[in-house]
């Protein structure tokens, strides 16, 4: 033992002395990661059945805020009606996904959790899919005041009540023991699943189609209206997640060991799962089910920047925007004019990665 | 500093605890004894707040335990507990800065980063600073808790420290480096409970043992009056020799040979 350090010593006398402990581990990773997000815009924005190159992206962006510049109309109308749209939702929910998955992962304690896991996913497509195929009273006076729309606010309605269900039913069963909580989801993510699978049996042709490709995902129907409709959400949930970061840190050590250290444990629960609703919730109203973003990002991020939240958070929400934005341009590119579910690109790509995952982890305990 | 006033604790019909009582002084090292299952680890939960007594008030600083917030306690109040484990790839300094959260902002101070480099250096730790903590032994993991948990109150005029049996997993070196540690902190003004097993260890290190069996105590006091053969007799139903310490003023116990043979 070091017998130098002393703990009679004033701590004020050694304010000056500089500490050399060493807590980043990858200091490159956040910049790198805001840097690939820009020119994965850019990249992104440009490709499709028509190209348009970075400095025209540039001159309609500048003539859209009123300056007079000559550009082309016809990419002029792609890009902003189409193309830009489509982008920033890929990237609200890309960054919104990931980020509840991390904090999930952080308050669950556990690295195999997702957002699903409280409900969202699957509340919402309980209720999209009783709104397909039961065309019931109810849904369709909500079709006639809300149109195209009445599909996402069923759906992020469904989100809230089903997250809301496992919240209350698991406060009831064990007093607020997160353990609890996760199998409360498990049960109430299979209670939703068979409800959904009663559904698909009684779908006509027609409806089975449009369930299909609902839970599938697709970033398809995006307009500024869709970008507008999630923006709120999504940003209250990027801006509010990473200041929990601290507590996040904390619950690593055990949920005790947290409490001694001053986290409220109730709070901290309720926010994370009232702000992982609203950015899960808005992105599967939108844009249907979208797996293994919310589960793999937050793991590679950490591979790369450590356990500490207050980077995997942040790094979590570029990391999933810069995911899901590539992938919805190779929904869009690879079989164009056609395009792909882009449920099924994040899977095929996210399989692999996370068994991956898994088997380094293995090597690494046993080693 | 820590006042336990007939305090009980039961679950449905159970007692796990009754009528326990006693009050531990600033530069106090207090030690918890007794056979297993007799309500050591519930005694320190309810002084932790981790339970919450079914009767009987514990008083903290001169003030009930529950008129404080959890952020009031965590600056003053730190508690090791008996069982660490950490899901997340944390660095050893990260791990140990985490002690500092309750005193910090978004980001730790200078002074924070000071305290953590001190408490590794405490325990003896410092050279692992920079390694992945669940990639260390379980006696390197408790030493690391133990800089985290020393860093949560480094510099607080009247601190509490809870150990949960704090030995368990470590060598003889670093057994008694970890109560010398405890008892240094009582000597600038702390107050310490720890839970032990070792009775030679208690013997050595307390200013006051608690003995406990099934839920009551037995016996309170200095060394010398808690340690002897009837009362150990008692309560862990053991026949033991006490030898004195060569150099110092406590007693020293020895297990008898040969008492379960013909027991069973």
């Amino acid at each position: 033992m070091d017998t130098t350090a002393t703990i009679r010593s004033s701590p004020t006398t050694h304010q000056a002395s500089k500490s050399v402990i060493k807590t980043v581990i990858n200091p490159w990773l956040m910049p790198a990661l805001v840097v690939t997000l820009l020119v994965t815009l850019i990249v992104s924005v440009g490709v499709g059945a028509l190209y348009v190159t970075p400095y025209e992206i540039g001159l309609i962006i500048v003539k859209s805020f009123g300056y007079s510049v000559e550009v082309d109309s016809t990419k002029e109308a792609i890009l902003l009606a189409i193309r830009l749209p489509r982008v920033c939702l890929a990237v609200l929910i890309g960054a919104g996904l990931a980020i509840s998955g991390a904090a999930i992962q952080g308050l669950f304690r556990n690295p195999l959790a997702d957002p699903g896991l409280i409900g969202i996913s699957s509340g919402a497509s309980l209720a999209a899919v009783m709104m397909i195929v039961l065309e019931v009273k109810l849904f369709q006076t909500m079709t006639g005041v809300l149109g195209m729309y009445a599909l996402s606010v069923v759906a992020f309605a469904g989100a809230c009540a089903t997250a809301f269900l496992v919240y209350r039913i698991a406060r009831v069963a064990g007093k607020d023991v997160i353990t609890t909580m996760l199998l409360t989801g498990i049960a109430i993510n299979a209670l939703s699943g068979a409800l959904t699978g009663i559904m698909t049996y009684l779908a006509t042709d027609e409806q089975l189609r449009n369930i299909t490709f609902w839970s599938l995902g697709s970033l398809g129907g995006a307009s500024w209206t869709s970008v507008l409709a999630i923006l709120p959400f999504t940003a209250v949930a990027l801006v509010c997640i990473p200041r929990l970061a601290k507590s996040l840190n904390l619950l690593a050590l055990g949920e005790s060991q947290a409490s001694m250290l001053g986290v409220n444990l109730k709070s901290i629960k309720r926010q994370v799962i009232i702000f992982s609703t609203m950015a899960v919730g808005t992105s599967v109203a939108v844009a249907g089910i979208i797996g293994f973003v919310g589960l793999v990002i937050p793991h590679l991020i950490r591979m790369g920047v450590g356990s500490d939240h207050r980077r995997v958070l942040t790094g979590s929400a570029l990391g999933g925007a810069i995911v899901l934005t590539l992938a919805d341009s190779l929904a869009r590119t690879l079989v164009a004019p056609a395009e792909l579910p882009i449920g099924i690109l994040t899977a095929l790509i996210g399989t692999p990665v996370f068994l991956w995952i898994l088997f380094r982890e293995r090597r690494r305990t046993i080693a | 500093m820590l006042e336990v006033r007939d305090i009980s604790y039961q679950i449905r019909n159970r007692k796990l605890l009754d009528g326990v009582t006693f009050r531990a002084n600033p530069g106090e090292l207090l030690a918890i004894v007794g056979s297993n299952g007799a309500g050591k680890s519930t005694l320190l939960k309810l002084c932790t707040r981790e339970l919450k007594a079914s009767g009987g008030e514990i008083r903290l600083l001169d003030k009930g335990i529950d008129t404080y917030s959890e952020k009031e306690l965590s600056v003053f109040r730190a508690v090791l507990p008996q069982q660490n484990s950490v899901v997340f790839p944390f660095l050893v300094s990260e791990l140990v800065l985490m002690g500092r959260y309750p005193h910090s902002d978004f980001h730790p101070s200078e002074h924070d980063y000071f305290v953590a480099e001190m408490a590794l250096k405490k325990v003896g730790m410092w050279e692992f600073a920079s390694r992945v903590f669940t990639t260390l032994s379980g006696g390197e993991q408790q030493r690391v808790q133990l800089a985290r948990v020393l860093a949560q109150i480094w510099d607080v005029p009247r601190g509490i420290l809870f150990l949960d049996e704090p030995t368990t997993g470590l060598d003889l070196l670093h057994q008694h480096q970890m109560l010398e540690l405890a008892r240094e902190f009582t000597q600038k003004g702390f107050c310490a409970i720890v839970i032990l097993h070792d009775l030679n260890l208690a013997a050595q290190y307390a200013d006051q043992i608690v003995m406990l069996r099934s839920g009551k105590v037995e016996a309170i006091g200095a060394p010398q009056d808690v340690i002897t053969v009837d009362i150990i007799k008692r309560v862990f139903n053991l026949n033991v020799w006490l030898v004195e310490h060569p150099e110092m003023d406590c007693p020293m116990v020895i297990p008898q040979q040969n008492q379960f043979s013909d027991r069973y």
